[in-house]
């Protein structure tokens, strides 16, 4: 028995030896989930957590010299336009309005991307309204040769996708789900209501 | 200890066990870090530095996804690339800009190897890790 719980001991103090370092480096995070057990949304960071500092962001080392001199991702983000979900920044529109101005060849930085006007419309088995997919915000950051032929075969009707594959981060799932708009923005895509189907605005008589 | 009062209906291993789990859990849900941020961990922790973190969002303020993802031959996986040391001093990869000229050179190390030892390589925040189980998350 009592090798038994010396072994307890031993193998406890262990383990908050080398805990301990990383409940140091989270300390804010704790406290809020312990102060209310029953909060609103209990899995979800809250509001006010999210974009955290480097330091308490948890994959950074805190100990690190080096996380004074990188940008915060709150003081980058402050001038964009803001958005649901992701970064909480609305990276197309950020565009759009001119808020940044990515460059698109490293060797010519006035080169700018030849765009493609032309929305696919993907017809969907159930009840969600058809997907429709934009050329142009897409050509706007990825050049062809990203997509076609490895992705997606540049053939009508060639491509079976399905929310599994994505979620699985497969087909449209490479980009959305992983640093494109997560696909928890289910509207962003599934946009063009069935015509058997009323829009919302429709059935509450608008 | 407590332990040696109450009624002995879990043996010793089997608190180790529990005591373990409670650490583990009590501390892996808390990384939140920004969605789409990289950590490679191909060689750094068996070389006993800090895993890198590339971040999207930075990144993406200034360059489309074109610039690393065709002209750099960056893949779409994190850690496909095998990227090493030699490869980014000798102009490939980050290299391409991480050269003193345009952008700050190899020499600030602890900028890109800033992640906590052990952060295995992910995506942060990818749609697996969000929504199924926490894959990826520090162990």
């Amino acid at each position: 028995m009592k090798i038994n719980f010396l072994v307890i001991a031993i193998v406890s103090l262990f383990a908050i030896m080398l805990i301990t370092p990383a409940y140091a480096a989270e300390p804010s995070q704790r406290a809020s989930t312990e102060k209310d057990p029953n909060r609103f949304n209990r899995l979800l960071p809250p509001k006010e957590k999210r974009t955290p500092a480097l330091k308490d962001d948890g994959i950074h080392d805190p100990k690190n010299r080096g996380i004074s001199i990188l940008q915060q991702p709150r003081v980058a983000f402050q001038p964009l336009v803001s958005g649901k979900g992701g970064n909480y920044v609305d990276w197309v529109k950020s565009l759009d309005d001119k808020k940044i101005h990515p460059i698109f060849s490293l060797s010519d930085k006035t080169d700018t991307p030849m765009l493609l006007d032309l929305d696919i419309v993907r017809e969907v088995k159930g009840s969600m309204p058809d997907v429709v997919y934009p050329h142009k915000q897409h050509t706007e950051w990825l050049d062809c040769s990203n997509c076609h032929p490895a992705i997606f075969i540049p053939q009508k009707g060639a491509n079976q996708i399905s929310m599994t594959d994505i979620i699985l981060g497969e087909k449209c799932g490479v980009c959305h789900g992983k640093v494109a708009f997560p696909i928890t923005e289910c509207r962003r895509c599934h946009s063009k209501p069935k015509i058997s189907q009323p829009t919302p605005k429709e059935k509450s008589g608008q | 200890m407590n332990v040696c009062k109450k009624p002995r209906h879990k043996s010793a291993y089997e608190w180790v066990v529990v005591i373990w789990l409670l650490l583990v859990f009590s501390v892996t849900p808390f990384a939140h870090a920004e969605y789409g941020d990289i950590v490679i961990n191909n060689f750094s922790d068996a070389a006993g530095m800090r895993p890198p973190i590339f971040p999207h969002w930075f990144h993406r303020i200034r360059f489309r996804c074109k610039v690393c993802h065709v002209d750099l031959g960056f893949e779409f996986k994190a850690g496909g690339n095998k990227i090493n040391m030699a490869k980014i001093i000798g102009g490939e990869f980050c290299g391409a800009c991480h050269n003193g000229e345009a952008a700050w050179s190899v020499e600030n190390c602890d900028l890109c190897h800033s992640a906590q030892f052990g952060t295995p390589t992910q995506v942060h925040k990818n749609t697996l890790q969000t929504l199924i189980a926490p894959i990826g998350a520090r162990k």
